[in-house]
């Protein structure tokens, strides 16, 4: 008995790791600047190949995805001081300007790199629990996704730069009037986002393929999240994903992956139509 | 009626723009009597395009609804047209079968619509939904490669695409080569104008208010969703035109047109050319055809890196469009030169320009 419980819940881990890992970064830009990082995929694709890069040469896979993580983050930093700085008061033009970089990036990759890439493989290691045998490493990514929202809970509610970020939130205008510099607080936050695609695809890299357009397959599943999480992390990615999680999951596990995928969708086109705000807008009033 | 071709929401009026207007129609129309048939399919393969890009035109620039979904509507109606043009038998039965796959598209615009609109849904929203969709129908029929994905005797084939529908016929004559040419030209003058009578008219007015200010416009007593749905199915009814004719034109389609990138074609075009103006819009997706498909022959990467460059230069340095600037350059130079003459040159400024989104 115990083992049809834990490997139920083993898949809904899978599904809710990977629905955080590859939302969180999306989640935290729109929910301070309010835009969409329409290269997100591209962070995360950014992600995955410094991990394997680096692993090739010889450096310990942890700390390959760590360095891929800040990798995507620096760049990310860089990529706001260019272009997303310009846009926070055009939020649609943002959606296009990131747009046009990542046909920029994708296409740029497949011609300077080509589309095959070794791979690394799955590390190794696996347990078993009654007559099932698990991977070790899917949980790991759960654990990831677990402390990548307990890492974010302690950066924007315990440091004083999330009391000032959240301040910036709130209200720019009044934070930069009583001395925050809401420029640099932006520019954090995009690192922050972008780095957290880069540890998506630095977590991800051994489990898949390698092209430059996998940046595509994370990011139906960080837009609905987000979609239907609205702007705050906490209290809206992470039940998005528990929700989604166990709607993806049911459907998975009878009709296979790509009918979860529009179960999914189809779950989402229904909610907006009650809940145009995302779940932290109730969350947040409930709580209030 | 045919006052509404001209109005405050569209450039160009009087002599000059028409004759122009039909310099360009008899350009066209004469175009393959001196090229040669490979060339004519290839201008009738850019003019397919342009359904979808004057959709978008109508839905973001008129309407102020940002969709990534054309590639979508296009999909559901190429694979529409390819599955009904099959299970239908060939003949003059493939002419039913584009409408019905345009209905169908519009069918599912409406009813994806109405949850987005109804619900309320935003600008940046408005788009991610609709991209969400696009790449899981991409991704669905990206997977259907098995022989169980038929739809009567039409195989579904995955990656590989769908084959083997008849081209548009009517009795026994494929419209083909400087037919379809001839066709697409035709469908492209009606479209145009009736998009120029459609917005220039109340509705279009109505439209055009949503996008300026929703809660003005419902306080007028418009019910905005309404105009909006309308909106939305017209445009996407559009994208689907494009999908059910490039289905025909190549008989095969394949879900390569819907994913990424294909999705970010429209707006590449739309955005360069200038959104706010249906014969921007329709010069500048033609220019940007005519351009991508020259430097695909060569590398297809590289035509989609400069897509890319392209729109991202586009809003950092003329968010309005690029051909629409050059073209309002050369209205106000030309504005001005008759001003000089006889000074009566003030309706233009009468024209609604959008507040910053």
């Amino acid at each position: 008995m115990s083992a049809e419980v834990f490997s139920v819940f083993y898949q809904f881990a899978d599904v809710f790791a990977f629905l955080i890992l590859s939302a969180a970064g999306l989640a935290i830009v729109f929910g301070m600047m309010g835009v969409i990082n329409m290269a997100h995929g591209e962070f995360i694709m950014c992600g995955a190949y410094v991990t394997v890069g680096l692993v090739n040469l010889g450096v310990p896979l942890a700390i390959a995805q760590m360095l891929a993580a800040l990798t995507a983050g620096l760049i990310g930093v860089l990529v706001e001081f260019l272009v997303v700085r310009r846009f926070y008061k055009r939020p649609l033009d943002s959606l296009l300007a990131t747009w046009g970089l990542s046909l920029i990036v994708t296409q740029s990759m497949l011609l300077i790199v080509g589309s095959a890439v070794r791979g690394i493989g799955t590390p190794e290691g696996s347990f078993a629990i009654g007559g099932y045998s698990f991977s070790t490493y899917r949980l790991v990514l759960f654990g990831c996704a677990v402390a990548v929202l307990g890492g974010l809970y302690i950066i924007f509610m315990k440091t004083r730069f999330g009391v000032i970020a959240r301040a910036t939130m709130q209200n720019a205008a009044m934070a930069k009037a009583l001395g925050a510099r809401t420029g640099r607080i932006y520019a954090i936050s995009f690192g922050i986002g972008t780095g957290l695609a880069g540890l998506c695809g630095a977590l991800y890299a051994p489990t898949m393929t390698l092209i430059p357009t996998m940046g595509a397959t994370f990011v139906v599943e960080s837009f609905v999240t987000v979609v239907i999480g609205g702007a705050n992390v906490l209290l809206g990615t992470a039940p998005a994903a528990v929700f989604l999680a166990m709607i993806r999951m049911a459907l998975n596990a009878s009709y296979g992956q790509i009918i979860g995928q529009i179960g999914m969708l189809v779950a989402v086109i229904l909610i907006i139509r009650v809940l145009p705000e995302g779940l932290s807008s109730v969350l947040v009033r409930r709580g209030r | 009626m045919f006052k509404l071709l001209e109005g405050p929401q569209t450039l160009g009026r009087g002599k000059i723009f028409w004759s122009c207007f039909l310099a360009v129609l008899a350009g066209a129309l004469t175009y393959p009597l001196f090229a040669d048939s490979y060339d004519v399919g290839n201008f009738a393969y850019f003019l397919i395009w342009i359904f979808m890009a004057l959709g978008l035109c109508l839905m973001w620039g008129y309407g102020g609804m940002l969709s990534f979904g054309q590639t979508l509507f296009f999909g559901i109606a190429g694979y529409g047209y390819g599955v009904l043009a099959i299970n239908m038998g060939g003949g003059t039965a493939t002419i039913a079968a584009l409408v019905l796959s345009v209905v169908l598209a519009m069918l599912a615009a409406g009813i994806l619509g109405y949850f987005m609109i109804w619900g309320g849904i935003n600008g940046i929203f408005f788009g991610i939904v609709t991209l969400s969709a696009t790449l899981v129908l991409a991704f669905f029929l990206g997977q259907t490669a098995g022989p169980e994905w038929h739809i009567g005797p039409a195989r579904l084939n995955g990656f590989n695409g769908m084959k083997g529908m008849d081209p548009l016929t009517v009795g026994d004559f494929y419209i083909e080569g400087s037919a379809l040419y001839y066709t697409m030209i035709a469908l492209i003058v009606i479209v145009y104008l009736a998009l120029r009578m459609l917005v220039n008219s109340g509705i279009g007015n109505v439209i055009v208010a949503t996008r300026e200010n929703p809660q003005r416009a419902e306080m007028l007593g418009y019910d905005v969703r309404k105009y909006q749905l309308l909106t939305f199915v017209i445009g996407s009814g559009l994208a689907g035109l494009s999908g059910a004719l490039y289905t025909s034109w190549g008989q095969f389609i394949t879900p390569s047109s819907i994913g990424l990138p294909a999705a970010a074609m429209p707006i590449v075009w739309v955005a360069f050319s200038g959104r706010n103006d249906l014969t921007a819009t329709l010069v500048g997706s033609f220019l940007l055809l005519f351009g991508f498909q020259t430097i695909t022959v060569y590398s297809q990467q590289a035509a989609l890196v400069l897509m890319g460059a392209l729109l991202l230069a586009t809003v950092m340095l003329a968010p309005q469009g690029f051909v629409l600037g050059i073209g309002k350059l050369a209205a106000d130079w030309w504005g001005g030169r008759r001003r000089r003459d006889d000074g009566a040159v003030a309706e233009e400024a009468g024209r609604l320009q959008p507040e910053e989104s």
